[in-house]
């Protein structure tokens, strides 16, 4: 006799899938542009997704780079954006001509692969969302190439308009051309501020200076040798004191490192913070690929073999999302050829004779000097802070909440006891872990789910307890990967089977009958037409 | 430090925490194992839910919960009153159903008509068909509460020793008389197995046979919104509240049976089962389909076969106590905890009636059960190779 299905568990339910896909390509920057337009021209039906241009909300919320409210009105016409996205990226045209299907200003939100939890799942799924609305689609193939995103470090008055990320000023002027600022200070005088203050002067904008916390010579900043690009201010150990204006941003006052007091004003309305870029990560933590530390490529990047192929089967990385390092922030040209070359792997996987492609150079393995510059970024500022420096915006964590791990402010907050309690204690009942640290203090809990704190974050735990950076694990990552109104992740779409076995927890009628009495003979019947079946079709 | 042979405690999630802090509160030497960290688990994964009618802990439950906040010397966000919300008038007879028992056990419930369930939560349609207002459970922060538990234990003098884990407990003469873990062997004078899905596991270590199913189940929550007098609000399928923070954290649905390897819990991932709940929280609160979902995640509980807890002093080894709540843990654990610490020191509780809640009940149950309920992993794979074979 078979054995029963549990009709209210996830057994033979479906998800409504909209459409297959033999290769989708995550990403529409240099690297994924690159992977579609080779894998097309191999013979594949290719998908391409991209977020760009996103909702003006999002710009709001520093979704996906920290934009610092510096974009102008003209963003929430959104299909405007998409023609600026268009004529900014020629390669696109490349790509429709290639016969790949590409869709802009779509959201990559949740990744859904078969594992120990999720034996139930019949294929590798994918979530999408626009503005309206978000759907599933299933794939053979998937390339990720999410690119990077900002390093957010604080300094006093980081959280105010007007401070933004080299990302996300690169957006802003060269991608959405509605960048709303017009003198700015770089803050990081490696190849990134170098790569910003030349696009911005390309652009016809005012660069007030480049400040930099370390002092030459710097093996990530080599090129800069003293000057600026054309003649731009360059202050070398150099923190930020503050940010000045009472409304509006109308400057920073910045200060020698070995003398905080001999502090100075510099005129500006934009800073872009430029000192470092982190591979973007989070849909491979979805999708259950293995994840490691590595300083020299910026942080957590996914563990790929020489073509690209992440440890789960089917799916692949190329680009920014692997490393980020000097060589490619300089050289777009890097990117894309590791897209072609991951192009050509899944295009082979999938059957199609495709000769392999070069790899990539080697990296310079700089682990040491880029941790280093980002813990003396984070230092200076903390100690030429004399009140608290704010670590998360959403939650309003500060540093002393932070190590002192208190709680939030709408708690009481009982000082004998918690005085007793901090991360030293913490640390003494087990190893520092970054998760349990937003649990107690909710750092990185907020709508930005950690982009402008998890590194900062981690740096500082690391530090407080004489700990290498990668020691502190990667603070996990969930869906939606991109914040949704609860009116577009919702399932308009749901089969009838799911809503018919809708039940709020298990369907067992045991637990919700009087436990000091024995289970009556007939439970399943009063169960059922007490509690069962919320949802009439 | 506690002088003395302690009482060990496999297990740092919300029930086992409890169990050591009562026995703390007693002045008995305590010491708590757990494979990770306290509360990572389902403990710090639920709904925060804390009104359990069915319970026979349920009036302890209620009694214990405006108390803790003060007991544990931690905050725990706990929230008193819960309101149900009926979307549909199908769903009012159900929530109606569920009221009357705690009404048979002299807990008050109010009857909202659309306007005044309104004023109290007012992100309903104009359409809802009703609600209750429950005077009695309420709502806390797992997360929070987990740690106040283990934080207060070390006040008391109790050990919390974390990322250990258990490989063996020594046997002798009808006792259990030292845990083996892999961190070294700790004497013991009584054992309570609290270890949530591994309690199967490390009962069988005994060779005491638990019979539980671990399944996975999931949740998700939403940017902060004003808050509402009584964040206890939820209905239309989905248990949950509004956090203390405003965040609004929402459950339901479709669970997953999986299985236990080894030791681990293996990761607990989202399906695109977190669009259902979107779509039921929508339905339920039409006016705040603009704000947005930041997160979600899932959980790994266990179920014994009729739902109910294991609470049980067994006879041999006479001084090991099974816990395992089946998968309703969290809000009943200030109430659990002193039972079970009861179960210890005098052998009987002396506050509820657990006959209903021993293990013995399950004596004779077939090998398949799991099977036969349906309770076991399934995947689209095999069936589809099923149907192909014939």
């Amino acid at each position: 006799m078979p054995y029963p299905i549990d009709p209210t568990s996830l057994a033979g339910k479906e998800f409504p899938v909209t459409e297959h896909v033999p290769l989708l390509v995550l990403g529409g920057g240099p690297a994924g542009l690159a992977a579609a337009i080779e894998a097309a021209r191999c013979g594949l039906r290719v998908v391409l997704v991209d977020e760009h241009p996103v909702a003006s909300a999002l710009i709001g919320l520093d979704v996906p780079f920290m934009f610092g409210e510096r974009l102008d009105p003209a963003v929430q016409n959104k299909a405007r954006m998409t023609e600026r996205v268009v004529a900014a990226r020629p390669e696109l045209e490349e790509a429709f001509e290639a016969g790949v299907d590409v869709r802009l200003g779509v959201y990559a939100w949740g990744g859904f692969v078969t594992g120990a939890t999720s034996r139930t799942l019949p294929h590798p799924l994918l979530g999408l969302a626009d503005e309206e609305r978000s759907w599933l689609v299933s794939f053979d193939r998937l390339i990720v190439a999410a690119g990077a995103r900002d390093l957010a470090l604080a300094f006093p008055g980081w959280d105010r308009p007007g401070v933004m990320g080299a990302r996300g000023a690169d957006a802003a002027i060269r991608l959405y051309q509605a960048f709303a600022g017009r003198r700015l200070v770089v803050l990081g005088a490696g190849t990134l501020g170098r790569n910003v203050a030349l696009a911005a002067q390309a652009a016809g904008l005012e660069i007030a200076g480049i400040v930099d916390v370390a002092t030459l010579p710097l093996p990530l900043r080599e090129g800069a040798g003293g000057r600026g690009p054309r003649d731009i201010p360059l202050y070398l150990g150099h923190a930020v004191r503050t940010t000045l204006g009472a409304m509006d941003l109308e400057g920073v006052r910045i200060a020698p490192l070995a003398d905080l007091d001999a502090a100075f004003d510099i005129a500006c309305d934009t800073v872009v913070c430029a000192v470092d870029l982190v591979p973007n990560v989070e849909i491979f933590d979805l999708l259950g690929c293995a994840i490691i530390w590595r300083a020299q490529q910026g942080g957590f990047v996914p563990s790929i073999d020489a073509d690209g192929r992440t440890l789960v089967p089917g799916i692949y990385a190329a680009g920014d999302c692997t490393g980020v390092t000097d060589a490619a922030i300089a050289d777009p040209g890097l990117a894309a050829a590791a897209g072609r070359r991951v192009a050509r792997a899944a295009a082979r996987d999938a059957g199609i004779k495709a000769e392999a492609l070069p790899p990539a150079p080697p990296i310079p393995d700089r682990a040491s000097d880029r941790d280093a510059i980002r813990r003396q970024w984070l230092a200076s500022h903390v100690d030429a802070t004399r009140a608290d420096l704010m670590i998360c915006r959403c939650e309003e964590v500060g540093v002393r909440d932070l190590l002192g791990v208190r709680p939030p402010r709408y708690l009481p907050y009982n000082g004998e006891k918690f005085a007793a309690r901090d991360l030293r204690t913490l640390a003494a009942d087990g190893p520092v872990n970054q998760d349990q640290v937003k649990r107690l203090t909710r750092a990185g809990m907020g709508a930005c789910q950690g982009r402008r704190c998890r590194e900062q974050v981690q740096l500082l735990l690391a530090m407080q307890g004489n700990q290498t950076t990668g020691s502190i694990s990667l603070p996990s990552y969930r869906a939606p990967l991109r914040p949704l109104p609860l009116n577009v992740l919702s399932a308009h779409d749901e089969t009838k089977q799911m809503r018919d076995n809708w039940v709020v927890w298990f369907g067992i009628p045991g637990q919700w009958l009087p436990q000091w009495e024995p289970l009556p003979d007939d439970a399943d019947m009063v169960y059922e037409s007490r509690v069962l079946r919320d949802f009439e079709t | 430090m506690s002088a003395g042979t302690p009482v060990v405690v496999i297990g740092g999630g919300a029930t086992g925490l409890s169990t050591a802090w009562w026995l703390r509160r007693e002045g008995v030497p305590v010491t708590v194992i757990e494979k990770g960290i306290v509360g990572w688990e389902a403990s710090g994964r639920n709904g925060g839910g804390a009104t359990h009618p069915s319970s026979p802990l349920f009036r302890e439950e209620q009694r214990l919960w405006p108390m803790m906040d003060e007991l544990l010397g931690y905050p725990t966000e706990h929230q008193p009153k819960r309101i149900r919300i009926a979307v549909t008038p199908v769903q009012l007879v159900h929530a109606e159903h569920t009221a009357e028992l705690a009404e048979r056990q002299g807990f008050p419930v109010e009857r909202l008509d659309p306007k005044a369930l309104h004023e109290l939560v007012p992100w309903v349609g104009d359409d809802v068909a009703g609600g209750l207002l429950l005077h009695y459970g309420g709502h806390a922060n797992p997360q929070r509460t987990a740690q106040a538990y283990a934080w207060a234990i070390q006040d008391l003098g109790g050990t919390i020793l974390q990322h250990t884990t258990v490989t063996g407990i020594r046997v002798q003469a009808g006792r259990a008389v030292a845990v083996e873990t892999d961190q070294g062997t700790i004497g013991c004078d009584a054992v309570v197995v609290a270890a949530g899905p591994h309690t199967a596991r490390i009962a069988a270590m005994m060779g005491i046979e638990v019979p539980v199913a671990p399944a996975r189940a999931e949740i998700l929550v939403t940017e902060p919104v004003p808050l509402i007098r009584h964040g206890g609000a939820d209905g239309n399928g989905l248990y949950g509240r509004q956090t203390l923070r405003g965040n609004l954290a929402y459950g339901g649905g479709p669970h997953e049976w999986i299985e236990l390897a080894d030791a681990r819990t293996p990761r607990p991932v989202n399906s695109p089962v977190v669009r259902s709940l979107a779509r039921r929280l929508t339905e339920m609160f039409p006016r705040l389909g603009h704000v947005r979902v930041i997160r979600s995640w899932a959980g790994v509980i266990e179920n014994t076969p009729d739902g109910r807890p294991i609470l049980d002093r067994l006879e041999d080894p006479s001084n090991v106590v099974i816990a395992t709540m089946s998968s309703v843990g969290f809000g009943l654990s200030p109430a659990s905890g002193h039972a079970l610490a009861q179960l210890v020191t005098r052998g009987r509780c002396d506050f509820a009636d657990l006959t209903w809640l021993r293990l013995g009940r399950f004596r004779g149950l077939a090998a398949d059960w799991r099977e036969q309920a349906g309770w076991v992993p399934w995947s689209a794979a095999d069936n589809v190779t099923m149907v192909s074979t014939g």
